[in-house]
Order: structure tokens, then sequence, then C-alpha cells
């Protein structure tokens, strides 16, 4: 078997345990596979980041969010998979922008366990929408891929309207004047607890501005899923 | 002198001239590139097309299933295959239509576009009339010059008599340090002739010009564009890009052209055809120098694996790179892989701490060989990707574990090749470290006695 990211050739079954399970083997070779860098450990309880032992359960970031009385609340958690290496942006970089999308397999399984472990089927699947002009230049959305993996149905509930690069408005401008998303098609969402999907959770404002559209619509609570926490 | 040539070609088809690109690649309203399809001064292909065999990209060529995957694509609403191979050049699906213009538009003629006032060796020169009249009759010509033969050179009358006829000239070459380094000298010796040169950081990539020098990937972009296409080190192309280089170079040239390949190592498959008759070839048995080629000694090391394993050097290896650091001679020492690299510095940095590593994925790898080439570190270990392109004044070269299947007659002779470059150092210690020989050690050996002989009998070494 070949390597789905270095095409290099390698044997697919790691143990024996494996081979009994008759679980999929892996698409990456050993060395690929270890060079991601997975989120384990003490995790802020809000984003879901790595937290140093002695360090407060929430993270700064997280603290300076929950001081807002609008947006503070609007997610209820994130957790991701993966630190934002360089690894890992590289492998982002040929993902999302080069366009080889076969590259979401490599993802299954971590974001699948992450997925039952943190949310599960009672959590309603949206992925982060692009514009229609993004998903046109891109030919795919990376987020929808991501949602694809999991064991349950996805909803594309959210729009997105095109907006240029972000701009120099103070976190406060872009919070209360860009919020890019609106509803798309969607049955009532009274009382629906739903987990958004996307690709990379940086600041955390993308999640919120789709995560308030959605509690405006009645949704009960909202959290999201990332492959990355940056 | 230019003599321009007459035309009335739309910006479009002038834009796009010599260049086959995906149909929204192209800076113009679609409207305008339906209008130039209809009419037919543009002609469109599909991206991907069906064979019996499975999918075959057009771009590169590319027909292997593994390459290829799909996915649900926004554009054409169904479950898109798409090309893995050529994907830093932009995703060709198999809803892309890919668009050339249908004709070449005509070229300007320059007079006497030379202006190199170097010197020819002997050896150089009748090379260079051979490939000058293989360019002029629009022939396959090799050229099999040594390491240091000075083959650069020896393209210069050639190209100069395409560009009076009012040719494009097109060379590609494997890695873009070495498209770097050309630049200069083609623009030196051409200087009223414009350059093009393509690589992935380039802004004139795709742009056509009488003189255009890529890189093996850029070079897909290119459609029906030389009359005169040269290959340079043909043989350091990676085993896996080798098929796409020889589709790219089918797809560049016109029908009607010329292909020049420079080689220092043919293939085995080369040598043969060349020796039976059935490929021309020049061969360039000495350096412009005029001294012969070094030749590798063998010397056998042990189970050098195990010994690293403990942490320790084999002897004779250890003492080889300890009289370099004494006299002060700079060297190179190959490893078969990156691993052995990191072992083999870490060790040699206890006597040396000045000692480096480079491999080919290092990022810092460029950082390293400026400061080997400004004598800053004493020795370079290194993985077989630097062999080419890296040259140093009065080096020797070492290579532990010369048995490994990655060093082939190839990798071998271009590592010696390294060596005795210069003409105030014209000769150096070349050793094969090994743990069993084997016969592409063997073929190396044989293959640079060879040149030597042949030199000597053509009277082309000077002592
Ligand atoms: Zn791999
Ligand atoms: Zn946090
Ligand atoms: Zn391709
Ligand atoms: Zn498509």
């Amino acid at each position: 078997m070949n390597c789905l990211l270095c095409h290099s050739p390698y044997n697919p079954i790691a143990s024996w345990r494996q081979l009994l399970l008759l679980e999929e083997p892996d698409v990456l070779c050993p060395r690929c596979r270890g060079t991601f860098a997975v989120i384990r450990g003490r995790l802020c309880e809000m984003c879901g980041r790595l937290l140093e032992e002695a360090a407060p359960s929430v993270c700064a970031d997280c603290l300076r969010w929950q001081e807002d009385e609008q947006w503070g609340r609007a997610l209820v958690k994130n957790r991701s998979v993966y630190l934002y290496n360089d690894w890992m942006k590289d492998v982002v970089a040929l993902w999302k922008f080069r366009g080889d999308y076969v590259i979401v397999e490599a993802f299954r399984r971590p974001f699948v366990q992450a997925f039952r472990r943190h949310f599960g089927r009672d959590w309603c699947i949206v992925p982060i929408p692009l514009s229609p002009e993004r998903l046109h230049e891109r030919g795919f959305n990376q987020a929808e891929a991501l949602a694809r993996l999991l064991p349950s149905p996805y909803f594309p509930w959210l729009s997105r309207k095109h907006s240029e690069k972000q701009s120099k408005k103070s976190r406060r401008e872009r919070l209360e004047t860009d919020n890019p998303f609106f509803l798309a098609d969607h049955p009532p969402l009274d009382g629906k607890r739903i987990v958004l999907i996307d690709d990379i959770y940086t600041t955390g404002i993308t999640v919120r501005h789709a995560a308030r559209i959605l509690l405006e619509a009645g949704a009960a609570e909202v959290g999201a899923l990332t492959l990355v926490r940056a | 002198m230019y003599i321009p040539p007459s035309t009335a070609a739309s910006p479009l088809v002038v834009w796009l001239n010599g260049q086959r690109l995906p149909r929204e690649q192209l800076p113009f309203p679609d409207g305008e590139v339906a209008a130039a399809i209809q009419t037919g001064s543009l002609c469109e292909q599909p991206g991907l097309i069906n064979t019996a065999r499975g999918w075959r990209c057009v771009r590169c060529g590319n027909d292997d299933p593994y390459l290829f995957a799909s996915f649900p694509c926004a554009r054409c609403g169904s479950d898109c295959a798409y090309c893995r191979k050529c994907l830093v050049m932009g995703r060709i699906s198999s809803c892309t239509r890919l668009v050339h213009a249908a004709l070449p538009l005509p070229y300007g003629r320059y007079e006497a576009p030379l202006s190199w006032d170097g010197e020819l060796s002997a050896a150089q020169a009748e090379a260079a009339q051979t490939v000058r009249q293989a360019v002029l009759d629009r022939r396959e010509l090799i050229v099999w010059a040594v390491c240091g033969a000075g083959k650069t050179e020896i393209l210069f009358p050639a190209i100069a008599a395409a560009l009076e006829e009012g040719w494009r000239v097109g060379l590609a070459t494997p890695r873009v340090d070495v498209v770097r380094e050309l630049a200069p000298r083609f623009q030196r010796a051409f200087p009223r002739v414009p350059l093009a040169v393509w690589h992935g950081g380039s802004d004139e990539r795709g742009q056509i010009a009488p003189l255009v020098l890529s890189t093996t990937h850029q070079l897909l972009r290119a459609y029906r564009a030389f009359d005169v296409m040269i290959v340079d080190e043909v043989d350091a192309f990676p085993y896996s890009v080798e098929p796409m280089l020889e589709y790219a170079v089918s797809q560049a040239r016109k029908e009607r052209s010329s292909l020049i390949y420079l080689t220092a190592t043919p293939s085995r498959a080369w040598q043969r055809d060349i020796a039976r008759g059935k490929r021309n070839a020049v061969v360039i048995p000495a350096r412009y120098h005029g001294h012969p080629l070094p030749v590798p000694v063998f010397e056998w090391c042990g189970n050098w694996r195990k010994r690293l394993e403990r942490g320790r050097l084999p002897e004779n290896v250890f003492s080889w790179v300890l009289q370099r650091l004494e006299q002060g001679k700079q060297a190179f020492l190959f490893v078969p892989h990156i691993d052995e690299l990191e072992t083999v510095v870490r060790l040699l940095q206890r006597v040396d701490a000045r000692i480096v590593g480079v491999h080919a994925e290092a990022p810092d790898r460029a950082e390293h060989v400026q400061a080997f080439r400004d004598g800053r570190v004493p020795l370079l270990v290194t993985t077989t990707i630097l062999e080419r392109g890296v040259t140093v004044p009065n080096i020797d070269v070492a290579v532990l574990g010369a048995e490994d299947r990655i060093f082939t007659e190839s990798a071998l002779v271009q590592i010696a090749g390294r060596v005795g470059r210069h003409a105030a150092f014209p000769g150096g210690d070349v050793r094969f470290f090994h743990h069993g020989k084997t016969s592409e050690m063997v073929r190396a050996r044989r293959h640079i006695l060879r040149m030597n002989e042949e030199a000597k009998k053509r009277g082309l070494l000077c002592s």
C-alpha cells in the first residue's frame, strides 16, 4: 500500500489488534501519521486548546470571550483534533488550497472519534458554509468534506455571503457588523443542539457568528468540532 | 538587429500563445473565450480522458489509477475525478476544459544574437557544431558530457542559430536552483533576446519568449511552443517524474522541432542504444580544463549501520574525516538516508561543531550549502539529493554505504564528478566506503575509466 500523503510504500497492518478487529488499515504511513500532533491532555473547557498543568480551567482567550455579554455565551464549546504545527499547515494547504480532496480520508478515524467523545448522535451536524464564489473557486467545501466523515447526516442550514479579506476593524466591530452567515432552508430549530463543523478554530469569531444565527432561530445550544486548534 | 513579425491576433490569443491552460485560469471574460473557441482561434480539450485503463490526465499524462481521486464537485455538481499528480499547477478534474491557441504566432528573427566571447575547448567546439546541426535539421540528439565538461556553452552556437531563424528555444531542467543559476548566464550570452524564467515562484511562468528556461512542472503549461527543446540533466529526474517529463516535453515541443538531451550519466538503456547507433549522441569525455576525471577508490568499512547504532563510525571512515579536518580540506560525505545522516552528523559534531548535515527536505538547506561554499563549514554530510549542482573548487568526496541501492551508477558518477572541477585543483580524493561491493559501484568506476581512456585516445587531455 502507498501512503496517501508521501506516496511511499508501507505495511498498513500496524498491530495484531488491528488485524483481529478488522479495522480499516491506516491510509498514512507511520512516519506521516506520526508527524501530526493530536491534542491530548488537559484542555480549556471552552475552546479545547491544550493547557499547562497549573493553568485555570479556561484559557485567557476564552476568559475574554466570557466577559462579553452578548457573544460570550454564543458557543458552548469547541473541540479540535490536532495542533496547528508546520506539518499540519502544509497538509491543510495541499488539501484545501491545492484541492487534494481525498486527503480528508487521513482525518476520518480521529475526527469520528472526537465527534463521538465530545458530541454524539443527539447533536445536529451543520458544516460552516463557503460563499458561492469561494465554493466555485475551490470546487468543494472543506468543512462539508469533514462533515461527510461523520456517522450521522449533516444539514446545510446555513449560507454565507461573499466577504473580502478581513479588514483592519477591531474585533468588536467585526463581531457586530461582519456576520457573513444567514439561514438557508431549515426545519424549526427549536430546542435543537447543533454542532458546527469547520477545519480551523483560530479566533473563534467565525463559529460564533454562525452560532448566533442558529441561536436566534431557536437552537438550544451550539458547539463546534474543528479539525485544528490554531 | 531584431526583425519583428507581422501579426494581427487578438490580445487573448497573444496572451495564451504557446500555453495550454484550464479555461478558468484565463484572465479574460468567459464570453470572450467562448467566442474565440467559436471562431476557431482557440481550441478546447477535456482535462481528463477516460481510456480502457482508466483516467488519463491530458496535461501531465498521468494514467496511474492510484494518482486519481474524486470529490463531490461544486462546479459540475457530480462526483468529479481529478489528477493528483499535477495538483501544484492547479487541479485538473473531469469537468476541466483545457484551452490553447489553434496556431502558433510567428516570431521575430534576431541577427547575430550571441555575444559570448569565451572560448570553447576542442572537445566542446566539436560537440557544439554537432548540436547546431541537429537543431537546424530538427533532429534528436543526446549530448553525453562528463561532469565539468562545460555543457552550457556547447549550446550557445545552436541557440544562436535557432534565434536567427526566428525560432523559440525551451530548456527544461528538474530543479529550480539550476534554472536560477542558468538564467543570468543565458542573459549575458544573449543580451538582446527576451528570456522568460518559469518556476513555481516566478511571475514570468507561462510567458512565452524566444528563450524560456523552465522546471519540469512548469513545462506542463507549454503546448506546441518550442522549435528547439533542450532537456538538461535528464538523468537527474527522480524516477517518478520521468514519464511526466517525457510527456511534458512531447507536448511542449512543436511537431517539427529538435530535441536535445544533456546528460553526464545516461541510463543503461540509453548507453546500449547509443552503442548500437539507435540514438544519435555526441560524447564529450574530457573536462574543459583537460585533466582526467578522478577515479573512485573502493574501501571496505564493515557493517557500518551496526556501528552507527552503537554510536560509532567505522575506523577508516572516521580517520578519512579527521585527515580532511587536519589538512583543512573541505569534503562532502554522502550517506544513503536521512536517519543515518542525523546520526553521522551528531557523531562528527563532537569532533568539529562546524560540521553540518543537509538533506532534500531540510528547510535550512540553502543556508548550509552557502556556508559550505563560503568555507565556513569544513565538512558537509548529505544525502544523494545534493549530488548535482553544488560545485566547490577544492574538495574531496566520500560515500558511506556505497552499496546501498540508492547509489546507482548514475548517482555515483555524479558524486565522483563533484571533485576536481576547477582548473586550479583538477585532482582530489573520491572514496566509496562500502559493506560489500555492488555492480553499480563497479559500473560507475568503469564508466569513469572509460571516459578517461576515450579522452586520451582523442587527444583531449592536456597531461
Ligand atoms: Zn507517508
Ligand atoms: Zn479556551
Ligand atoms: Zn495531471
Ligand atoms: Zn466537476
